[in-house]
This record gives structure tokens, C-alpha cells and sequence, in this order.
């Protein structure tokens, strides 16, 4: 009997031979995530279950990184809250300051998440791990409770929706444009419920960290799931990194699916989402010349080395636009160390950005970079949602980190292409 | 179960950031989050809602964030029940997990107008406006999540699990 690779993940957890869409079933994890914000209430009802024990110390991640390092008391309080349980439970995967890095860059970097895995995250952009090929998602504090407590997690087997993605990128077009412009395709209820497979020649050519990148904002699309079949790029990206073994899956050819969309990715330009919801991406040539107060880039979506490597070619030698602020995160303490040993932090340093320790920060309006009324950014981050980093009058555009360099530069939104042109 | 309230309505993809701002995550206290409920769609819905309340939405509704907070912070805010076209699937996850009853029915979504007295039977899924004439049919809970509300949220239902497991 066939099955799409998300089906194949599932059955496997569940026990059985087979799955098909709709169908409830109960599935053992492989791992067990919350962060800062979702721990604290997930810990408040694991409490009430009177366990003195979680189902395995070693598989339950706790990642502090929304308003770390704590901006305020009450942040301090919830995390030592968060810490004081890691602690007590033995949990090893516990990152403090200094050691940490946003949970969906950090995870896939230790080697914690592995293609074949079954993952629930108290957090909407767990769905980023279907980049090496895992089945992941994002679930609520209590779910994560129970998940804590059982190492287990009921699921509807969803429906799958592929997308096949024909032909070569063009220049400064990575994985944040086909996802942009995939989702400004389907609508932010695109893929309800659904699993999004994305496959294709710009998929088998993607890096690890684009695939990473499409499936993070999978759920921007309504999705369960976001998932990509694994290859030799995600066997060099994890043999490297993983400490207990994983499994392969792909779909089987006559696999059904719910709904097949096909694009040809040599006619999508670099994508810039307006205002107020992920779908509503353009071309950038149509956001050409939007004056920015703000300039973000990173975040759990483009704050990977790879994406710092792309901006800070682009800036390189340059300068920021005087009436722009341009703040820099990277994901994780390791990337911060890769691209301080790149010369890369000296290049955003050099142009006048701000470089920041690892964390979600502005990305939810937590902190480190908030925007007062009136004011427009343009982030590589996943949401722009009204309010998302700041006052609910200020604006967010959403933008690969080519686009976001480029812009830095002029001060305006700008096609990356435009900048470098100049330098001719 | 039977529910009594006047509808406050709001539109399509209402997001959760909308529903409890990140700016008020730093706590997890429902009364504290109550304060703000909804406090980026509609600043005055927060001081103004009245207990019983049936909150009425668009399609998509709750989508974003995991935050459990949002849902806590309706439930706390005294609505007793969310009817929208389609849910966001975390935050109906959530909401079935602490026990915030909520209904897809587009024809209600579509249909109910602020200020409409709304009488709901939940265990039928039936929605009755006594304001103007309608009766609407939104789709039964699956029988699983059905064993979870009876359970009393997923808490106890973990319970049980954990004592046939001992
Ligand atoms: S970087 Fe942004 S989207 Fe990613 S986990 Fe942090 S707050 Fe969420």
C-alpha cells in the first residue's frame, strides 16, 4: 500500500502498517520541545498530573530563548521557573544563556531532531524540521504536558498537498522566496490541517538550511507539517551531528495526494510579503522603494549561517542607511562563533549594524528592537502580523536576507541585484 | 450543555498575536491575560465583554503562535463559547485541551451579528439566534476529542492513561 512520506513517519510511530488521512492514532516522540514563554504553562499542568518523572530526561528540550536574556522581571521569573524544573527533572536539554540559540536553529544543530523523527514543539514553528526530513509540529503547553508525561501525542493523520518545484532559482532567489511566494499562491488557510511536501529539482539543489527555512513557515500557511524527502545533502548536513540513529523515508510514487501544485521557480523573483499577513507577497521590484525605519535579520526562519553569509556579502564594503536601525541575530552561539571566525560580525559591525547574542527578540516584539507607531521594518522573520514587533500601528515586510541586506543599504526596500549593480 | 450569550464578532485570519500580544506573555496568570484579551483587534472588547459571551469569527481563527494564552485568555475573559468559519489547528487543539468550547459552522459565522442573543447546545452542535430568525448545524466534535472534553480537558485524560500504565 502506498504512502507519502508523512503517512510513512506516522504509521511507524504509531505502530501499525499503515495510515490514511483522517484517521486518529496515538504516536510515540522522539522528542519533546518548549521554550520560555510555552514551558512555564506546560509545567504548570505537567504539575498537576503528580509525576515525579518525566517519560526520558534526555528527550525533552527546554530552550529559553524568547525574552532571553530576560528583559524584565517577570521574563527572569518564568525562566528560573523553566530552569529550576530542568534541574529538578534532570533534563538534559536544557540551554542556558550562552549556550542556547533559538530553538529551531538550535535543535537540528545539536543533532536532537533527526530525519525519520516524530517531534512536538509547544511552539507554532516546530514544523521546521521537516527540512531533514522529520515529521514535526507545532502543539499547545498542554499537549506538551502530556507529551512530557507519556512520550506520546494523539494526531489526525492530515491530508497531503505536494508541491513540486521545476527548474533553476535565479539569483538571490533561496527557499524564503518559494515559500513566500508559495504561500501568497495558497493563502495563509492554503494548507488547513494539511502536510506540505515540497519536492522538485529546486528542492533536490536547496541547501539544508532552505529546506529548513520553506518548512518553518509551513504553518503560515495553516499547515501541520512541512516536510522535505531526505538526501545525501541532509545525510552530510546530520551524520555529523547525530548521536542515536534515524531513518530515511520518501513517498511512494503513486502515493496519493489531496492536491499537487506545480511551479516553474526560473520565473520567481525575490519576494517581499506587505502588510499585514505572510500572503500577501510581491516581487520586490513591486515594494521597490518603501522607506524602512528597521532592518531585522534572523530569527528562527534566517538566522542561519548561510543566510548571514548572503547578507553580509551584500553589505560588505557598504554602508547602512543613515536612517535605518539594522540589528543582526544570529541563531545559535555556534553560528555566532562561525561567523565571527568568517569575519562576517566585523562586516555588519563595520557597515554600522547591531549584532545581537542569540534570541527571538524583535521577532515577536519581545524585545531587542521594537517599533514605535508608525514605523516600517523589513524582517527575515515569519510573521507580520498586526503588532507582530511592536506598536499594533507599526508595519512589518517579510523578506529573504539578500532582500533585507539589500534594503539595509538604501534605507528603502530594494532589489538585491540593484545593490551590487551599483557597485559596477 | 447548554450555552446563553450576546455575540461579539470579529473577521478573518485573527491571529494570536491579536488575541493576547506577546508584549503580555511574561506572565501566565488567566486574569492577567484576560486584561488584554483581544487587545490588538479591538482595545475596548476587554474592559466591555460580559460574562457568557459567544465570540463569532471568520475563517482561520487563532492562527500563528502556539500560545496557550490565547485561549486562556478568552476562556478567562468570561466567553463561553468561539464559533468561527475554520480554526487555526493548534489554537483548536488548545482550546479542546483546557476546555474552551468552540464550533465551525460558516453559516453561523457568516450569519450572527454583533449584539445577536445566541442560545448553543453543544453536545448537538446546534446554534439558535434569538434575535432574528436562524438555526445552524456546525459539525460534531470527533468521538475522540469527545473522550477528551468528557474527561475534563487532556489533563485527566493523561491521568487515566498514567494509572493503566502503573
Ligand atoms: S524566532 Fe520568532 S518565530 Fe522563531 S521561535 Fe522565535 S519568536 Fe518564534
Amino acid at each position: 500500500m502506498s504512502m507519502t512520506i508523512t503517512e510513512k513517519i506516522m504509521a511507524k510511530h504509531a505502530g501499525k502498517e499503515r495510515v490514511v488521512p483522517g484517521e486518529l492514532i496515538n504516536c510515540s516522540l522522539d522528542l519533546v520541545l518548549a521554550n520560555d514563554i510555552t514551558a512555564p504553562v506546560a509545567i504548570k499542568e505537567f504539575s498537576r498530573l503528580g509525576q515525579d518523572h518525566v517519560f526520558d530526561p534526555e528527550r525533552v528540550a527546554l530552550v529559553p530563548d524568547h525574552f532571553t536574556p530576560n528583559k524584565d522581571i517577570k521574563s527572569a521569573e518564568q525562566s528560573n521557573y523553566v530552569r529550576q524544573f530542568a534541574r529538578s527533572f534532570k533534563i538534559t536539554n536544557y540551554f542556558e544563556v550562552g549556550r542556547m540559540g533559538i530553538e529551531h536553529c538550535l535543535l537540528p544543530e545539536q543533532g536532537l531532531v533527526l530525519p525519520g523523527d516524530m517531534v512536538i514543539g509547544a511552539d507554532s514553528h516546530t514544523c521546521t524540521y521537516g527540512g531533514l526530513g522529520a515529521f514535526s509540529t507545532g502543539v499547545g503547553s498542554t499537549d506538551m504536558a502530556a507529551g512530557m508525561a507519556l512520550g506520546e501525542c494523539w494526531f489526525k493523520v492530515p491530508e497531503s498537498m505536494k508541491f513540486v518545484y521545476h527548474g533553476k532559482l535565479r539569483p538571490w532567489v533561496g527557499g524564503k522566496d518559494l515559500i513566500l511566494y508559495t504561500i501568497g499562491d495558497i493563502g495563509v488557510d492554503g494548507a488547513l490541517y494539511r502536510s506540505m511536501e515540497f519536492t522538485g529539482e529546486a528542492i533536490e539543489n536547496l541547501s539544508v538550511e532552505g529546506r529548513l527555512t520553506m518548512c518553518n513557515m509551513a504553518v503560515e500557511a495553516g499547515a501541520k507539517n512541512g516536510i522535505v524527502p531526505p538526501d545525501e545533502k541532509t545525510k552530510a548536513y546530520v551524520e555529523k551531528r547525530a548521536k542515536r540513529t534515524y531513518q530515511f523515508y520518501t513517498s511512494d510514487p503513486d502515493a496519493s495526494y489531496v492536491e499537487v501544485r506545480e511551479y516553474d521557480v526560473s520565473e520567481i523573483e525575490p519576494q517581499v510579503a506587505f502588510p499585514h499577513l505572510p500572503e500577501n507577497s510581491r516581487p520586490v521590484g513591486e515594494a521597490q522603494g518603501i522607506e524602512l525605519d528597521q532592518v531585522v535579520i534572523g530569527s528562527c526562519t534566517n538566522g542561519r549561517i548561510e543566510d548571514l553569509r548572503i547578507a553580509a556579502h551584500i553589505i560588505k564594503g557598504r554602508k547602512v542607511a543613515p536612517r535605518l536601525r539594522v540589528i543582526v541575530i544570529p541563531g545559535t552561539q555556534e553560528i555566532y562563533l562561525q561567523a565571527m571566525r568568517e569575519g562576517i560580525l566585523e562586516t555588519f559591525v563595520e557597515a554600522g549594524a547591531a549584532v545581537s547574542t542569540p534570541t527571538c527578540g524583535p521577532c515577536l516584539g519581545g524585545h531587542m528592537g521594537i517599533l514605535a507607531k508608525g514605523e516600517k521594518a523589513l524582517a527575515t522573520t515569519n510573521r507580520n502580523f498586526v503588532g507582530r514587533m511592536g506598536h499594533p500601528e507599526s508595519e512589518v515586510y517579510l523578506s529573504s536576507p539578500a532582500v533585507a541586506a539589500a534594503s539595509a543599504v538604501t534605507g528603502m526596500i530594494t532589489s538585491p541585484e540593484e545593490v551590487l549593480d551599483d557597485a559596477n | 450543555m447548554q450555552i446563553k450569550g450576546t455575540v461579539y464578532k470579529f473577521g478573518n485570519d485573527v491571529d494570536t498575536d491579536q488575541i493576547i500580544p506577546a508584549r503580555h506573555l511574561n506572565t501566565t496568570d488567566p486574569a492577567e491575560l484576560a486584561a488584554h484579551c483581544m487587545e490588538d483587534a479591538d482595545p475596548e472588547f476587554a474592559a466591555a465583554v460580559q460574562p457568557g459571551a459567544v465570540m463569532v469569527a471568520g475563517k482561520n481563527f487563532g492562527c500563528g503562535s502556539s500560545r496557550e494564552h490565547a485561549p486562556i485568555a478568552i476562556k478567562a475573559a468570561g466567553v463561553s463559547c468561539v464559533i468561527a468559519s475554520t480554526f487555526a489547528r493548534i489554537f483548536y487543539r488548545n482550546a479542546v485541551n483546557i476546555g474552551l468550547p468552540i464550533l465551525e459552522c460558516p453559516e453561523a459565522a457568516a450569519a450572527l451579528e454583533a449584539g445577536d442573543q445566541v442560545t448553543i447546545d453543544l453536545a448537538e452542535g446546534i446554534i439558535r439566534n434569538l434575535t432574528r430568525p436562524g438555526e445552524y448545524q456546525s459539525a460534531p466534535f470527533p468521538s475522540f476529542m469527545q473522550e477528551i472534553i468528557k474527561q475534563g480537558g487532556l489533563i485527566k485524560y493523561v491521568q487515566e492513561r498514567m494509572k493503566e500504565r502503573a
